[in-house]
């Protein structure tokens, strides 16, 4: 179990001031200046030694992202995006970042902007967080009054604007292309890739996008060092993480813990556990909606981190624990989450276009049994033919759960379809 | 230049192309519903997915860059299955409605869904219904059959400049829509048809009429500007059912104009399909012999001083040629080809001519447009303006009517006080022709059209010349023509000879007296009331002004119905084909002059049209070489003549309007009946 000391985000629940002077009081914006005069090459090669992989799901190494920022403006601008819309169902870790600790944002912003030549920084807040934005808002007004953002910003002798942007609660803005599309006025759309934003981003210039907690980890990382950082956790998967865990469970929370917890203990210590009792658990969503779902037996002991989870052909992705006891109607809950993706598709590549919605509708079926069990091995097809196929990873994910469904429930189906039929032979005699 | 291998032949492309481009060139064929040479990579049909060693997904061909050591595979198991996918789910909410769909038997998704498909449906759902769209009178609309290739919003949206279609909602239920269900407000928009991969937006004119394996296919060449687009005129037994573009890099790439499009409904009304007489002031019926009689009689009684001829915007090489030699047999030196009274020949080709080339206008870095509207006098060679101007780096200035051309330019003033000031040097814009390296000036009819025209060619070319944009690879003045037949006419000749009298002194003479016999080749764009009691032959095809006042009318032979040469506004001579037979007694215009001229007694030198090509080659050595843009020869100096103070006015005013074959179609009236309520600040609440 993660140790108080250990701890990055120290006023995750908000009991403290938000405000600068309390985020002082725990230690933000303490050296700012030092770190930026030790140079952008030291900043990003810290940043590679912590091993701290992206927070926002798909787990890429940060430092290694800033690192393919150009070393030299060719005249345009660089930009730093940070990713705050967060939509990810089960997910909402980044949220309480901003309403209890904008300061290690804010302070973070500054610090991978200076490391990737930046010289402004947007964040794009999902549409729905108007509280957030406003309190982020106010916490960037703070720190513009105390010099910490804007012409030599915390004394560094670095000049840095940050933007607060107010989405309009698409999921898919929080894929960064579309993203950044969506920043720039247009239509929330992925792009093509190659190019990447690295090479031309926002407004066609070098642009890295990250996502809130990565960002909001950086200066503690770059205060305590790498290698305190990279001893928490293992290796390749070095760190603490924000869990969120949501569900079937005795206490929903968010909690900061070590990687690599097991997913038992996480559940246990933190959540009270799973209600009725760990045997009561069917199984477990470990890493926000799209990735597949676990069943309990893989539960008992598997380790909550990238490649752990990744071995057991699920995701850690944004590390939001939906746990579901043997009350859930597991089909029911995957056509739930399957909805969602065709809704939130933005339409404009083929396969999720079309598969989205197809998947969807025979996943609906399934969970009221009218189905044949020969469907079962056509929807797996189809989640096959959206998986890869598409221009982002929407397709991907709306594949995923469907999936997991089929791997590890195939069974509950199949019984489903059978009872069902069963019901209507009997309704016939 | 990277070099990548394309299932195992190794192939090297240009710096930027994409792996979609490589692997064509290595003769493998990439399916694609999105993909177009001419637009921008949108990459979301997904159809053209490739296998990439080393990459874990199947990549998008039309979108990746090709680099250098890639190797591609197009024909293994896992890009067919990867098509089959794609194509299934195409095919899912794709109404199966062939038979009834106007797209039938060219249809991409059909074609491709022979090639790549499966021939099951897997799918058990209920098929996605979307409401048709408003989009005019010219584009037809069955959403439903939509495939979101965005292909029509890109072209709009790039080519056209008038971002009208777009796509409303998300996923499933995402809709390209003219967003407020009107009319698009382009010249353009008939080439969305050609480019919908499937039967959403089709030809609402063409709807239903014929299917494209039952009409016989014949290349030629557009009349309705001086562009000369390259068209395909499709028919059926006698009748234009349809024209489409054809490709060609030089003149049109692959747009043609909605009047090129549209105009075949023109071509069967208000047609002359037999020669008529004029008796007690009223035309009726009569024979050839009757009709060539009654000229016979009339060329008799008058003098070869007192005669006249007057040539259309739509007269062809040939006929004008055989005109020319007939009025010059009967020594008259009364003739001309410019309707409209423009100054313009006499001085060289170079001085007529667009000199810089259609294609040209892509080197271009400055442009400075004087007294013309390309946008509606060469709507396509305005998109290519367009195209440039997209580039960026391409400063344009106007002098004239101020219009919306679909692209930024500098307002510079409305006559010739402005073009004075950039003659000496005194506007600003002099000098950002000055220092481009290419600077192209557009001089339009409406600028030479005036009593002072002569004058204001001669300071356009001063103009430009002083902005060092004539040099020996680059001639940046350039003439745009609005007629078809206008640069063949002043090429073969047909202007006053010594002596003669130009249009404008033609119809005075004829007002006056001094002119009894005029003779009208297709001309209807002039004032019939200044004809006086002149005698009126009118040789044409419809029943427009000239006919209405002719004294005898020889029924001729429209562009569709002959084969013949027009030049277009560069001066590339092209010739076109005959789709079709002219209506009944009406014959091809050379032959018509041929067996005129026996009746006159002063019989032409040729009996057939290969006789009469070799003439006209003697005349005009530029119709030697076909399809090409000639070398023009050395541009005049330019002058400081007076100019009047007047603005130059448009030479188009209404754009659907502008010939006789368009004012006879009932397609055209109603573009031009809509672009009227539809005008300049209506809201949508005023009509």
């Amino acid at each position: 179990m993660l140790k108080d000391q250990d701890r990055i985000f120290t006023n995750l629940y908000g009991y403290d001031d938000w405000g600068l002077d309390g985020a002082r009081r725990r230690g933000d914006w303490d050296g700012t200046k030092d770190i930026i005069a030790k140079g952008k090459d030291w900043i990003i090669e810290e940043m590679k030694q912590s091993g701290l992989r992206g927070r926002g799901g798909a787990g890429f190494p940060t430092g290694l992202k800033w690192s393919f920022m150009p070393k030299e403006s060719d005249g345009r601008p660089h930009y730093l995006v940070v990713n705050a819309d967060e939509s990810e169902p089960g997910t909402c870790k980044d949220r309480e970042i901003m309403r209890h600790d904008p300061h290690k944002l804010i302070e973070g912003c500054l610090l991978a902007g200076f490391a990737m030549n930046a010289n402004a920084g947007y964040i794009y807040v999902r549409g729905e967080f108007i509280r957030e934005r406003e309190r982020l808002q106010a916490a960037v007004d703070q720190a513009y009054e105390a010099g910490l953002l804007g012409k030599n910003a915390a004394a560094s002798g670095w000049d840095f604007d940050l933007y607060v942007h107010h989405g309009a609660g698409a999921y898919i803005c929080g894929e960064e292309t579309a993203l950044i599309e969506s920043l720039e006025g247009k239509k929330g759309m992925p792009r093509l890739k190659p190019p990447f934003p690295a090479n031309a981003g926002l407004y066609g210039a070098p642009t890295t996008v990250n996502n809130v907690e990565s960002i909001a980890v950086a200066p503690t990382i770059l205060r305590r060092g790498a290698t305190w950082f990279a001893g928490l956790g293992r290796p390749n998967n070095t760190g603490t993480k924000l869990f969120c865990i949501s569900g079937h469970v005795n206490q929903p929370c968010n909690v900061e813990e070590e990687m690599g917890i097991s997913l038992r203990e996480l559940i246990d210590k933190h959540a009270g556990g799973v209600r009725g009792g760990w045997d009561n658990l069917l199984a477990v969503i470990p890493g926000g909606s799209s990735v597949p779902m676990i069943p309990k037996s893989i539960c008992d002991d598997v380790l909550m981190d990238f490649d752990s989870l990744k071995e057991v052909q699920s995701g850690l992705g944004t590390a939001a624990v939906i746990v579901m006891d043997k009350s859930t109607d597991v089909i029911k809950a995957i056509a739930r989450i399957s909805a969602f993706y065709k809704h939130e598709s933005c339409g404009q590549c083929t396969p999720c276009r079309e598969g989205t919605g197809w998947m969807w509708r025979v996943v609906e079926r399934m969970a009221r049994g009218e189905a044949d069990k020969s469907e079962i091995d056509l929807l797996l097809d189809v989640t096959k033919r959206v998986e890869g196929h598409t221009i982002c990873a929407l397709g991907d994910a709306a594949a995923w759960p469907v999936q997991g469904l089929i791997r590890h429930f195939r069974h509950v189906i199949e019984e489903r379809i059978d009872s069902r039929q069963g019901a209507a032979t009997v309704a016939a005699e | 230049m990277p070099k990548l291998t394309v299932d195992g032949i190794e192939v090297e492309v240009e710096q930027g192309a994409t792996v979609l481009q490589a692997c064509e060139d290595a003769g493998a064929e990439i399916p694609r519903f999105c993909y177009h040479e001419r637009l921008s990579i949108a990459g979301n049909c997904r159809m053209c997915l490739v296998e990439m060693e080393r990459s874990p997904k199947p990549v998008a061909s039309c979108a990746m860059p090709a680099a250098d050591g890639m190797v591609i595979r197009t024909n293994t198991e896992y890009v067919k299955r990867a098509r089959e996918g794609v194509m299934e789910f195409l095919l899912i909410n794709h109404p199966l409605d062939c038979p009834i769909c106007d797209q039938g038997g060219e249809c991409d998704l059909q074609d491709q869904a022979m090639a790549y498909g499966v021939d099951t449906s897997r799918f058990d759902e209920n098929k996605r219904a979307v409401e048709d769209k408003e989009m005019g009178p010219l584009v037809k609309t069955i959403m439903t059959r939509c495939i979101h290739c965005t292909r029509c919003v890109r072209f709009v949206t790039e080519v056209a400049g008038v971002p009208e279609i777009g796509a409303i909602g998300r996923g499933e239920d995402m809709e390209i829509t003219t967003y407020l269900e009107k009319a698009l407000t382009s010249e353009l928009q008939g080439n969305v048809i050609d480019l919908c991969p499937v039967g959403a937006l089709t030809s609402k004119p063409y709807a239903f009429t014929a299917r494209p394996w039952e009409l016989r296919k014949t290349e030629t060449i557009d009349v309705m500007d001086a562009v000369g687009s390259n068209i395909r005129v499709d028919a059926r037994g006698s009748e234009v059912m349809r024209v489409m573009p054809r490709n060609n890099d030089d003149v049109n790439e692959e747009w043609i104009s909605d009047k090129t499009r549209f105009i075949w409904d023109g071509l069967r009304t208000q047609r002359l399909d037999k020669p008529y007489v004029r008796e007690n002031g009223k035309l009726r019926p009569a024979s050839w012999q009757e009709a060539f009689a009654k000229i016979a009689e009339k060329v008799k009684a008058s003098a070869p001083e007192k005669m006249a001829a007057i040539a259309g915007d739509l007269a062809c090489a040939e006929s004008m040629k055989a005109l020319k030699d007939l009025m010059g047999a009967l020594g008259s030196a009364n003739m001309d080809c410019r309707q409209d009274g423009a100054k313009i020949g006499g001085k060289g080709r170079a001085a007529y001519l667009f000199n810089s080339g259609i294609a040209g206008i892509e080197e271009a870095d400055a442009l400075l447009i004087v007294g013309s509207n390309p946008r509606l006098e060469a709507p396509v060679l305005n998109a290519r303006i367009r195209k440039r101007w997209l580039e960026g780096g391409f400063p344009v200035g106007l002098i004239g009517e101020d219009a919306d051309l679909t692209y930024d330019k500098e307002y510079l003033g409305a006559g010739a006080q402005t073009l004075k000031e950039i003659a000496d040097g005194t506007h600003p814009f002099a000098r950002i022709l000055q220092v481009a390296e290419k600077p192209m000036l557009i001089l339009g009819q409406g600028a030479l059209a005036r009593p002072d025209g002569e004058a204001v060619l001669e300071t356009c070319i001063g103009i430009i010349r002083a902005a060092g944009g004539v040099s020996a690879d680059w001639n940046g003045f350039n003439v745009l023509h609005t007629a078809a037949a206008r640069v063949g006419g002043l090429d073969l000749g047909f202007l006053p000879g010594e002596g003669g009298k130009d249009t404008n002194a033609i119809l005075e003479g004829a007002s006056a007296g001094e002119i009894d016999f005029v003779y009208l080749l297709g001309a209807d764009e002039i004032d019939t009331a200044r004809l006086g009691n002149a005698f009126v032959v009118y040789q044409g095809t419809h029943g427009d002004r000239g006919a209405h006042r002719a004294d005898v009318i020889l029924p001729g032979a429209a562009y569709t119905e002959k084969s013949a040469h027009w030049v277009n506004t560069e001066g590339r001579v092209q010739l076109g084909e005959r789709a079709a037979f002219p209506p009944g007694d009406a014959r091809e215009d050379w032959a018509i002059l041929r067996a005129l001229s026996e009746v006159l007694d002063q019989k032409l030198p040729y009996d057939n049209l290969s006789q009469l090509r070799a003439a006209l080659c003697g005349d005009a050595p530029s119709f030697e070489m076909r399809d090409v843009q000639p070398q023009a020869g050395d541009l005049p100096q330019g002058g400081t003549r007076e100019m009047a103070d007047a603005p130059f006015h448009a030479a188009v005013r209404d754009f659907y309007f502008t010939n006789p074959i368009a004012r006879a179609s009932k397609v055209m009236a109603e573009c031009a009946a809509l672009q009227s309520v539809q005008g300049e600040g209506a809201t949508g609440t005023n009509g």
